[in-house]
């Protein structure tokens, strides 16, 4: 018996030993980039063995609050913060929190429809009827009219939206916002909001994963997790009315004006952006990084994973369908990366 | 035999038997888990499973093999806190308290066994999370830990009151103080039930996973030290479970298995030890 | 480390402290002081945890008062948050899951306790403890690829085709919903309601069940009009008790009730219950009104599975103490 404690004492003392050589930096936020923030870490961790880089995709909201909490060295978000929040992160850390872009993606309206298998056309007001309980059949007039051709059956939609907070929601109710003005003053944009219909679930894997298993549904998701799993998304009618399928080329040609015009917080919506070619659900997607970082080492773990992010790292996006960010940017975040201290 | 008698013998025949389905429904639910479990997460349990990283999302060959260190490093780490504060309380209950302070105790000791999982969740991100300004094993361990106490409190207290007086009395007849009886007569005749209680304790929080969700958050790589979050069984479990991703199901119910048999396995072995040699009558 | 001076009358202060150095010397103050110290600490995480609770929901209790429990609006952008739909979806689920388990549970504890031989009661109950140690996000796991795939194939259609007309039963078949939740709680809390209810059957004196069957009642009837209303209290007691476990499980749950904050008297509907929102919103509750919110939520489901957990403790009690003060003729 006093054998088997002695043991087991030595052996948690070890554990605590175990592996304390890596330097190992917590991040928490959006599920949207979640499959490339995924696939960065593990490389950059393959390239520096010594820098373990955890992240937890947890929800855009989780992110934000997270970091503004101080419980995690980093957040990540498709919603940027606002005003409130970055007064709030101002008030507890005595410094300001930092926005990086990272990449583009688009959130496209993916659908469960048995025996439809191509891409419908949604209109911007089909979107905000179905989201507003207003359309509830497939075979809608507002929906079929944009669709002459494909039988739509007459089943019930099953709306699907985000449980918890979201930068996803977020980039999905800034798109409603703009081209309904009943959402926009009934529901309004945020991480997360009051849905009038739907069924919630959790993070992009989850909403994913209900489409999956539920016919006749509908949601919204980025890009590469409809694309993974192998699941239908619609195309949707831009500001220019051209019907666009969200693609690399869509979502970079809706980052064209603002890359041009990028704020120096980095903060900026390009939903339902102008251009022919726009896709009109996109965003950029952040990264959330205190401007003032005590830990020498962290600190300069960061600074080097954003470096790395900003030129190799971009080599990634495309194979994940995550669209490169406009080299402007890439150069005003570079000088931007200074502002760490 | 009149008729009404063949009616109420025929209905007491009937209920009776409807029991017996009521009693094979329930024992059966146990065999249907354990055997989608072993249908569904016997093939995905391999080597790899066990001593890979999780893979970046999408790609194959990932494994959880810092959810299972994770999940014995808290475990620890919750024994280390629940055990002893639950134990050394108990003796004070079994050999020292008077009544209102024992009423106090347990009462304190039932109350914290109610409180559900999530509750604790919270009350551990706010006591181990924030003023540290981190997720960690330690927040982790102590939410579990938390769990554990109540558990071995009652328990402990129960077969340490059931060592027979003449014990205690032959000891002190013998000349040796309170402290000395206890260490050296009470606690080592009551050794049986005392580790069952431990085991079974360490099997209800090796499951849990609500508390972990605030505390040790989850970690894609090996959790240095205890300060950092830490990738834990259930948590997997949970977060791959609601993912899309195929190969995430096959790992989530292969990890479903290996925690299932762990905490079935304990727990058969703690009844065992305990039913082989406990002078406790059982009424 | 506190000291305590006793003073001995008649003798000065000095004897007292030497007589307390003479306990301390042998090893038993320590130990007790040690101890109580380690059962104190239980008491002051008690109270210290339900004191976190009432000053983390400060704000909420403050703004909403008592509208917080009648408001069933939840929607963080616009700072209004009404605990209502989840107090909803918590009760009737955990009433879904005693619906069904009820019944079972008392059944099978009748067959454990009044119809099986000793042995083969001991067999069955050691299965039934092993079921109650099966962990919540196993039956989550399950839940998901299990009994949601067959709720919403098989089992759903059927309750709307011929059980349509009922409001219980309308709406889409999404699968995940009230009744999935209540279903999976159901199998989750039957071994609690088994194992307490045979404790207490077994516990009814003998003479009872003697008594009725001399006057000529059938199994069934001695069992069933003499053993069970004797042990009544009890049995009631095991129904709180499993009551307060099925009204804080969160794993479970949130896995398969659709994470909607609805009120909706159809079973079919998606809901979210106490538990499950907490688990799914806590970490990303910006904004401190949200956040307290949230633990006002958990103070709420506190003090439910308190008050339960009291209430059958003192039933199991007065039943046990019935069934062992009475009858040894």
């Amino acid at each position: 018996m006093k054998r088997i404690v002695g043991i087991a004492l030595v052996a948690f003392g070890l554990a605590g030993l175990l592996a304390a050589g890596s330097l190992s930096i917590t991040g928490a936020g959006a599920t949207f980039p979640y499959p490339m923030y995924s696939k960065w870490f593990d490389e950059y961790h393959k390239k520096n063995p010594a820098v373990e880089i955890n992240y937890q995709s947890i929800g855009s909201g989780g992110g934000i609050k997270q970091v503004t909490e101080g419980t995690v060295d980093f957040g990540a978000t498709d919603g940027p913060m606002n005003d409130d929040q970055l007064k709030a992160f101002q008030d507890k850390h005595s410094c300001a929190v930092l926005h990086f872009p990272t990449v583009l993606g688009a959130v496209v309206p993916t659908y469960n429809i048995p025996g439809v298998t191509a891409s419908l056309n949604f209109t911007p007001e089909a979107l905000a009827g179905i989201y507003l309980g207003k359309v509830t059949k497939w075979n809608d007039p507002l929906i079929a009219g944009a669709n002459k051709g494909i039988s739509l059956p007459a089943d019930d939609i099953i709306v699907v939206h985000r449980a918890e907070s979201s930068g996803t929601t977020y980039v999905w109710t800034d798109f409603l916002s703009k081209v309904s003005e009943e959402w926009k003053t009934q529901v309004g944009k945020a991480t997360a909001v009051k849905w009038p219909v739907g069924l919630g679930g959790q993070g992009n894997e989850g909403v994913t994963g209900t489409i999956k298993n539920t016919p006749d549904s509908i949601g919204y998701v980025e890009l590469i997790y409809a694309e993974s799993n192998k699941i239908p998304y619609g195309n949707v009618k831009n500001a220019a009315g051209v019907f666009v399928k969200a693609s690399l080329g869509g979502v970079t040609a809706a980052a064209a004006g603002a890359a041009k015009a990028m704020p120096d917080d980095f903060r900026v919506s390009i939903t339902n952006a102008p251009g022919k070619d726009a896709y009109p659900i996109s965003s950029f997607t952040w990264l959330l990084v205190p401007s003032r970082i005590s830990d020498a080492a962290k600190r300069d773990a960061l600074k080097g994973f954003l470096s790395w992010m900003l030129a190799d790292g971009q080599n990634y996006a495309e194979a994940l369908s995550y669209a490169r960010l406009p080299k402007e940017v890439v150069a005003m975040e570079k000088k931007a990366l200074d502002k760490i201290q | 035999m009149n008729r009404r008698l063949r009616w109420r013998k025929f209905v007491s025949a009937f209920m009776l038997s409807m029991t017996g389905v009521c009693a094979v429904v329930a024992v059966s639910v146990l065999f249907l888990i354990l055997g989608y479990l072993v249908v569904h997460g016997g093939a995905s349990v391999s080597w790899s499973f066990f001593t890979n990283l999780p893979a970046p999302v999408g790609e194959a060959g990932g494994g959880m093999a810092n959810a299972i260190v994770g999940s014995a490093k808290l475990l620890m780490l919750a024994m280390l806190m629940g055990v002893p504060v639950g134990f050394l309380g108990a003796i004070y209950l079994a050999e020292f308290s008077g009544t209102t302070t024992a009423f106090i105790v347990r009462y304190a000791a039932d109350l914290l066994n109610g409180v559900p999982s999530i509750v604790i969740g919270i009350f551990a991100y706010s006591l181990a999370v924030l003023p540290f300004k981190h997720f960690s094993t330690f927040a982790g361990g102590f939410a579990l830990g938390l769990m554990m106490i109540p558990i071995t409190l009652r328990s402990t207290e129960e077969f340490l009151r059931s060592v027979p007086v003449s014990l205690r009395e032959g000891a002190m007849a013998l000349g040796a103080s309170k402290w000395k009886t206890i260490a050296t007569v009470i606690v080592p005749s009551a050794y049986r039930g005392i580790l069952t209680t431990i085991l079974l304790a360490f099997a209800r929080v090796a499951g849990e996973t609500a508390p972990l969700l605030f505390t040790a958050l989850g970690n894609r790589f090996w959790s240095p030290g205890w300060s950092q979050p830490t990738a834990s069984l259930p948590v997997a479990i949970y977060n791959y479970a609601i993912s899309p991703y195929e190969d995430w199901h096959r790992q989530a119910w292969a990890a479903g298995l290996v925690l299932l048999g762990l905490i079935l396995v304990i727990n058969i072995v703690a009844r065992g030890v305990l039913a082989r040699g406990i002078s406790v009558s059982r009424s | 480390m506190a000291t305590t001076t006793t003073s001995v009358r008649g003798a000065g202060p000095l004897a007292g402290s030497r007589a307390f150095l003479a306990r301390l010397r042998d090893g038993d103050e320590i130990a007790r002081m040690a101890t109580f110290l380690f059962a104190a600490s239980v008491v002051l995480i008690t109270v210290l945890l339900v004191y976190q609770l009432w000053q983390g929901s400060a704000l909420p209790r403050h703004r909403f008062g008592l509208s917080f429990f009648r408001t069933s609006v939840w929607d963080p952008v616009f700072d209004q948050f009404g605990a209502l739909p989840f107090i909803y979806g918590t009760l009737v689920t955990s009433a879904m899951a005693l619906l069904i388990a009820v019944p079972l549970g008392v059944g099978a504890a009748i067959f454990l306790a009044e119809l099986a031989p000793l042995r083969l009661s001991d067999t069955l109950e050691f299965f039934i403890d092993l079921l109650a140690a099966v962990p919540s996000v196993i039956y989550g796991l399950l839940g998901i690829f299990i009994v949601v795939p067959l709720m919403r194939r098989v089992i759903q259609p059927q309750l709307k085709q011929f059980l349509g007309f009922l409001p219980l039963f309308q709406g889409p078949a999404f699968g995940l919903g009230f009744l999935t939740a209540g279903v999976v709680l159901a199998i989750m809390i039957i071994p609690y309601i088994i194992s307490v209810s045979r404790e207490i059957l077994l516990s009814v004196p003998r003479d009872q069940r003697e008594a009725a069957l001399a006057l000529g009642a059938t199994r069934w009837e001695s069992t069933w009009k003499v053993v069970v209303p004797f042990a009544r209290g009890g049995i009631l007691g095991s129904v709180f008790l499993a009551l307060a476990r099925a009204l804080g499980e969160t794993m479970a749950v949130t896995m398969v009730i659709g994470n909607t904050p609805v009120i909706s008297a159809s079973l079919l509907s998606p809901g979210d219950s106490i538990a499950s929102v907490i688990a799914s919103q806590f970490k990303e509750a910006t904004g401190e009104l949200y956040t307290q919110s949230l633990i006002e939520l958990g103070l709420v489901l506190f003090l439910l599975t308190f008050i339960l957990n009291g209430l059958a403790r003192i039933m199991i009690a007065v039943t046990s103490k019935r069934g062992t003060g009475l009858g040894h003729a």
